[in-house]
C-alpha cells in the first residue's frame, strides 16, 4: 500500500507505475481489486473554507466526519446528505471526501437539494498517465469550458485520482419534523409519496419502508415554516392513512440514508434508480427478502437472495448496482450499458488512462 | 475576433450537399439563398456576421441524423442552433458550415406530474416549458432572462443559469436525460426519468458542451410545483462595501433567498431614467427575493430586514402587494434594455468568490476610467455571477476592439481572484482566446481529448471554446479525414 502525502508524489507516483492500482479513500466500501493500494489519506485538511461564499475547498483524503464538524462550527451542512457505507457493508474505515465524489454518494436529501454531482465545483486529479490535472474552479457558476467536473464524479477514480476538491454547502437547517402515514400498501405508499414530492411544501426527504408500511416526508427549515408544512401536508396525505408528525426524527433519517434496515441481514444488497411510480410494479417482480424505498420510490434498496441476477428482472428502464455482494456472489457491480454509451465511456478512459491502470474493471 | 478561413474544397461541394439533403429533408426546411441565410449570420453577439453556406430546419430526430450523417461523410462543418440568443457567439456560423437550427422541433413529449418530469423536443422555448404545465401549478426552473426566446437545446448546450438558480440550480441540475444525435449520424439516449446515470455521467459533461459534441433533441426535464408565493424586498446602500458584506451575513444567517440581485450605482442611474421604479439614487442596490406562504416570506423578510438594518441601509422597502414587487422587479428587468437606449454595450458574464465583490468593483471602476469607457454592473449576487455591461459606439472607429480589450481585462480579474471567465454564458467565441488565461495547456488538452471521443473529425461547431492554436491541427486533420 501506498501513502502519498502530496499532489505531486501521488503524479509521481502513478507516472512510475508498473501495473493495475487499486485507488482507495477510507475503503468503507469494501470494495477489492486487484493491484496495488493507493491510499489517498495522506492528503488531507481543509484548503480554503468561506462560510459567506457557501464555498469549501478540501484536500480528497480528508474525512468526512472532519468535514462535518467543520461545517456544524457555521451551522453549515453537506446538503446532499452522503450516506455512511459502513453500517450496510459492515466496514471499518474513514470515508473521505474524495471517496464521496468519486462515487457520487448521495442521501435522502438528493431529491431537492441535488446529487453530490451537484455540489462539486471544482477538482485537481491525477489522470493515468500521473498528469495533474484541473477542472472547474470555486465559484458557484461556473461554465467556462467542457464540466470534466461533472465527469469525474461518479467516475469511481477509473479517469483519474481526484486530490482536492471544491464544493458548496449549506445552511443546516433550524428545524426537521417529519410526516408519517401509516398502514399504506406500496402503490398507496408511493402515491403518498408523490403527492408530497409534488406539493409546494419544499420536501426534503420521501421514504417508504414496505416493512412496516409507513410513508416519511420530512420537512427542513424555520420552525414556524416547518410547523406550517406539517400541517398542510397533513390535510393532503390524511386521505391515504393515519398520519403522525414526528419532530425527534435525526435518527429515522440516518438509518434511512445508510439503509440500516438491510444491514447485517445475509444475502446481496442491491441499489436500483427508477422512475418513481415504477418502484409499484417493480418491487414485487423482484423477489426480493426486503426493500426500502427513498427518493420518493425512485431508489430502491433491495436485500436479495445471494447470487441471484436482479438485472434480469428489471422491465423499466433505470440501473441497478449490487452494492454488497455476499460470498460467493459473481455478478457484474455496475449495470451493464447501452453499447453507444458503453463505446464512449470506453473512449474516455482510453483518453485518460490509456494504459487502464485506474481501478480497472471496477465499473466494468 | 478571428475565425479560421472557409475551406475552398468544402464551398464547392455545395450543389452536391443540397442534392443530398434534399432527399432526406422537405423542400421547405432547407435555406440556401443567401438573402435568406443572413437570418442565420449571428447570434446576440451582434458584433460578429457571416451567412452559412446553407441552413437546415429539421423537424424530428430522424431528420437531424440523416442531416448529419450526409455533412460528416462530406466533411461539412456543422453549427446547431436553437433560438440565437447566445451572447458569447456559440452559434456564430462559418461561411463553410450548415446551421442546423432546432426551433421546429418545439413538442412537448410527455408531462408526468407524479414523477415531476416534462419530455420535450429541445427548439421549445424555455418559457414555454414552464407555459406547458403552468396551470396545473408546475414550473421548470431555471429561467435565464432571455426565457422567452431562448430554446431548451440553448440552455442545455450553454448550462444556462437565471436569477433564481441560487435556490434551484442552473440547466444541468434540472436536466435528468436527452436523446442526442451523434455526428456521424448515431443516436444516442441517456439518463431518463430515473435520477443519476448508470456509468459515467456523460450527461453532465453534455450540459455545457456549447453543442461540440452532439445535437440534442430531446430532453427530460425536471418540473417542480410553484411556491404558494414569492416577494423581493429592495435594500439600498451607500457603498459597495457594506452591500456585498450585507449579502454574505444574509446567506451566513441560514435565509436562503431565491434571489439576491446587485445593481450599481451607474446601473441604477441608467434603469432609473429608462423604467421610472422609483429606485433611490445611491452607490448600491440589492434586490433579495423569498418564496413561501404569506407567513413564511414575512418571516424571511423580517429576517432579511433585520440583517440589512445592521449595515445601516439608505433606504429598505418591502413590496406590500403584487404591484409594489412588480416595481422593485420592474428596474432590474430592464437593465439591458435601458443600457440599449444609452449605447451599444457589451455584457460579461465572469463569477468571482462574492468576499471578492468590494475588490473587483473597484478594480472595474478604474479600469473604466483607463479605457474611457462607462460600465454598469447588475449581476446575481448570491453566487457571485457579475454582469458588467460596457457601452460602447459601435459607429465609432476603434471603439469595439477598446471595449473588447476592456471586457478582456475584467474577465482576467475574475480569474485572478479565483473566480472563471463565465459564469452562465458560455465561451463561445468570446472568450476563446482568454481560456489559457483560466487552464493550463494540460487542462485545455484534457478538454479536447473528450471532444476526440465525441467529434473524432471535429466537424461540430469546431472553431469554439478553444483557442484557435489549440485546435488547429485537429481541426485540419478532421477535414481531411472525411
Ligand atoms: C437579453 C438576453 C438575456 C440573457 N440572459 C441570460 C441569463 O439570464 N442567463 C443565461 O444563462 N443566459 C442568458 N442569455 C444568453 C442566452 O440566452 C443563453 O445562452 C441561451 O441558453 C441560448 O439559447 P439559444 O436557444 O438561443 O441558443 P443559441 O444561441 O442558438 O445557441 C447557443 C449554443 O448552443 C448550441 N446549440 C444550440 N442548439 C443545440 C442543440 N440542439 N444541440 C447542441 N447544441 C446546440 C449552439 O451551437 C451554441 O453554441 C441572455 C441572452 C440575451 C440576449
Amino acid at each position: 500500500m501506498t501513502h502519498p502525502q502530496s499532489e505531486a508524489e501521488l503524479a509521481d507516483f502513478i507516472a512510475g507505475a508498473k501495473g493495475p492500482l487499486q485507488i482507495q479513500g477510507g475503503n468503507t466500501r469494501g470494495v477489492v481489486l486487484d493491484g496495488d493500494v493507493v491510499s489517498t489519506r495522506g492528503l488531507s485538511g481543509v484548503t480554503l473554507y468561506e462560510p459567506g461564499a457557501l464555498t469549501l475547498v478540501v484536500q480528497a483524503g480528508t474525512p468526512v466526519a472532519e468535514v462535518e464538524a467543520l461545517l456544524a462550527s457555521e451551522n453549515q451542512q453537506l446538503a446532499f446528505e452522503p450516506m455512511d457505507h459502513r453500517l450496510l457493508m459492515h466496514t471499518q474505515g474513514e470515508p473521505t471526501m474524495g471517496g464521496v465524489f468519486a462515487a457520487n454518494i448521495s442521501g435522502p436529501r438528493r431529491i431537492q437539494a441535488g446529487a453530490a454531482r451537484d455540489f462539486l465545483l471544482g477538482v485537481r486529479f491525477v489522470d493515468g498517465q500521473g498528469q495533474v490535472l484541473r477542472n472547474g474552479g470555486r465559484v458557484m457558476k461556473n461554465v467556462t469550458g467542457y464540466d470534466l467536473v461533472k465527469l469525474m464524479a461518479g467516475a469511481h477514480g477509473t479517469l483519474g485520482v481526484l486530490s482536492e476538491v471544491s464544493l458548496k454547502v449549506l445552511p443546516t437547517p433550524e428545524t426537521t419534523a417529519t410526516v408519517t402515514v401509516r398502514d399504506l400498501d406500496l402503490a398507496k405508499g408511493i402515491a403518498a409519496l408523490s403527492a408530497a414530492l409534488g406539493s409546494p411544501f419544499d420536501v426534503t426527504g420521501a421514504s417508504y419502508d414496505p416493512q412496516v408500511r409507513t410513508a416519511y416526508v420530512r420537512l427542513q427549515g424555520f420552525e414556524a415554516s416547518v410547523r406550517y408544512r406539517a400541517e398542510a401536508l397533513t390535510k393532503i396525505l390524511g386521505q391515504l392513512g393515519s398520519v403522525e408528525v414526528l419532530t425527534d426524527c435525526a435518527d429515522l433519517w440516518r438509518g434511512i440514508r445508510d439503509v440500516a434496515s438491510l444491514a447485517g441481514q445475509p444475502g446481496d444488497v442491491w441499489r436500483i434508480s427508477v422512475k418513481p411510480t415504477d418502484a409499484v410494479a417493480l418491487i414485487p417482480a423482484l423477489g426480493a427478502t426486503q426493500v426500502l424505498c427513498d427518493w420518493g420510490g425512485g431508489l430502491i434498496w433491495a436485500l436479495m437472495p445471494a447470487g441471484r441476477d436482479l438485472r434480469a428482472s428489471m422491465t423499466v428502464p433505470g440501473h441497478a448496482t449490487l452494492v454488497r455482494a455476499a460470498e460467493g456472489t459473481v455478478l457484474p457491480r455496475h449495470h451493464p450499458e447501452p453499447a453507444p454509451l458503453a463505446r464512449l465511456a470506453a473512449g474516455l478512459r482510453a483518453q485518460f488512462d490509456p494504459r487502464g491502470i485506474l481501478n480497472p474493471g471496477l465499473m466494468g | 475576433m478571428e475565425m479560421p478561413p472557409p475551406n475552398a474544397a468544402i464551398l464547392a461541394q455545395k450543389a452536391e450537399l443540397l442534392r443530398q439533403l434534399g432527399r432526406v429533408l422537405p423542400a421547405d426546411a432547407i435555406i440556401s439563398d443567401l438573402a435568406e441565410t443572413r437570418a442565420y449570420e449571428c447570434d446576440a453577439l451582434t458584433a460578429y456576421r457571416c451567412p452559412p453556406m446553407l441552413a437546415v430546419l429539421p423537424r424530428t430526430t430522424q431528420e437531424v441524423s440523416a442531416v448529419l450523417r450526409i455533412c460528416h461523410a462530406m466533411g461539412v462543418p456543422v453549427v446547431p442552433r436553437g433560438a440565437g440568443t447566445s451572447l458569447a457567439g456559440g452559434a456564430l456560423p462559418t461561411a463553410d458550415c450548415v446551421i442546423l437550427g432546432v426551433a421546429r422541433m418545439n413538442e412537448v413529449l410527455d408531462t408526468d406530474y407524479d414523477n415531476r418530469v416534462i419530455r420535450v423536443q429541445t427548439g421549445r422555448t424555455n418559457l414555454s416549458v414552464s407555459g406547458a404545465v403552468e396551470e396545473d401549478g408546475f414550473f421548470y426552473a431555471p429561467d435565464p432572462s432571455s426565457q422567452l426566446a431562448c430554446a431548451i437545446a440553448g440552455n442545455i448546450a450553454m448550462n444556462s443559469g437565471g436569477a433564481h438558480c441560487l435556490k434551484y440550480g442552473v440547466t444541468t441540475n434540472n436536466l435528468l436525460g436527452v436523446t442526442m444525435v451523434m455526428m456521424d449520424g448515431s443516436v444516442i439516449e441517456i439518463g431518463g426519468a430515473h435520477l443519476d446515470a448508470a456509468g459515467l455521467d456523460l450527461l453532465g459533461v453534455i450540459c455545457g458542451s456549447e453543442g461540440q459534441l452532439g445535437v440534442v433533441t430531446e430532453a427530460t426535464l425536471r418540473i417542480l410545483h410553484k411556491p404558494e408565493g414569492a416577494r423581493p424586498v429592495m435594500i439600498a446602500f451607500d457603498s459597495n462595501e457594506v452591500a456585498g458584506a450585507c449579502v454574505s451575513d444574509i446567506i451566513k444567517a441560514g435565509v436562503l433567498p431565491v434571489a439576491i440581485e446587485f445593481m450599481d450605482r451607474p446601473c441604477i442611474e441608467a434603469c432609473e431614467a429608462f423604467a421610472k421604479a422609483g429606485y433611490p439614487m445611491c452607490e448600491a442596490l440589492l434586490i433579495v427575493e423569498v418564496e413561501g406562504s404569506e407567513a413564511e416570506i414575512a418571516h424571511q423578510l423580517h429576517l432579511i430586514a433585520e440583517i440589512a438594518r445592521r449595515h445601516d441601509p439608505v433606504e429598505l422597502r418591502e413590496a406590500a402587494d403584487a404591484e409594489e414587487a412588480a416595481r422593485i422587479w420592474l428596474g432590474r428587468k430592464s437593465a439591458f434594455g435601458a443600457m440599449g437606449q444609452i449605447n451599444d454595450y457589451m455584457c460579461l458574464d465572469g463569477t468571482i468568490p462574492v468576499t471578492e465583490l468590494p475588490l473587483v468593483l473597484r478594480r472595474i471602476g478604474e479600469m473604466s476610467e483607463a479605457f474611457g469607457l462607462k460600465v454598469a454592473n447588475v449581476f446575481h449576487a448570491g453566487d457571485g455571477n457579475m454582469h458588467p455591461l460596457i457601452l460602447f459606439d459601435a459607429n465609432k472607429p476603434g471603439d469595439l476592439e477598446r471595449c473588447e480589450a476592456f471586457g478582456a481585462e475584467i474577465l482576467k480579474l475574475c480569474v485572478e481572484v479565483g473566480g472563471c471567465l463565465t459564469g452562465e454564458h458560455g465561451v463561445g467565441i468570446e472568450k476563446r482566446d482568454l481560456m489559457l488565461h483560466q487552464y493550463g495547456a494540460a487542462d485545455i488538452e484534457a478538454q479536447l481529448r473528450v471532444k476526440d471521443v465525441f467529434d473524432p473529425t471535429w466537424l461540430l461547431n469546431p472553431a469554439k471554446v478553444f483557442p484557435l492554436s489549440t485546435t488547429e491541427s485537429r481541426r485540419t486533420a478532421g477535414i481531411a479525414a472525411a
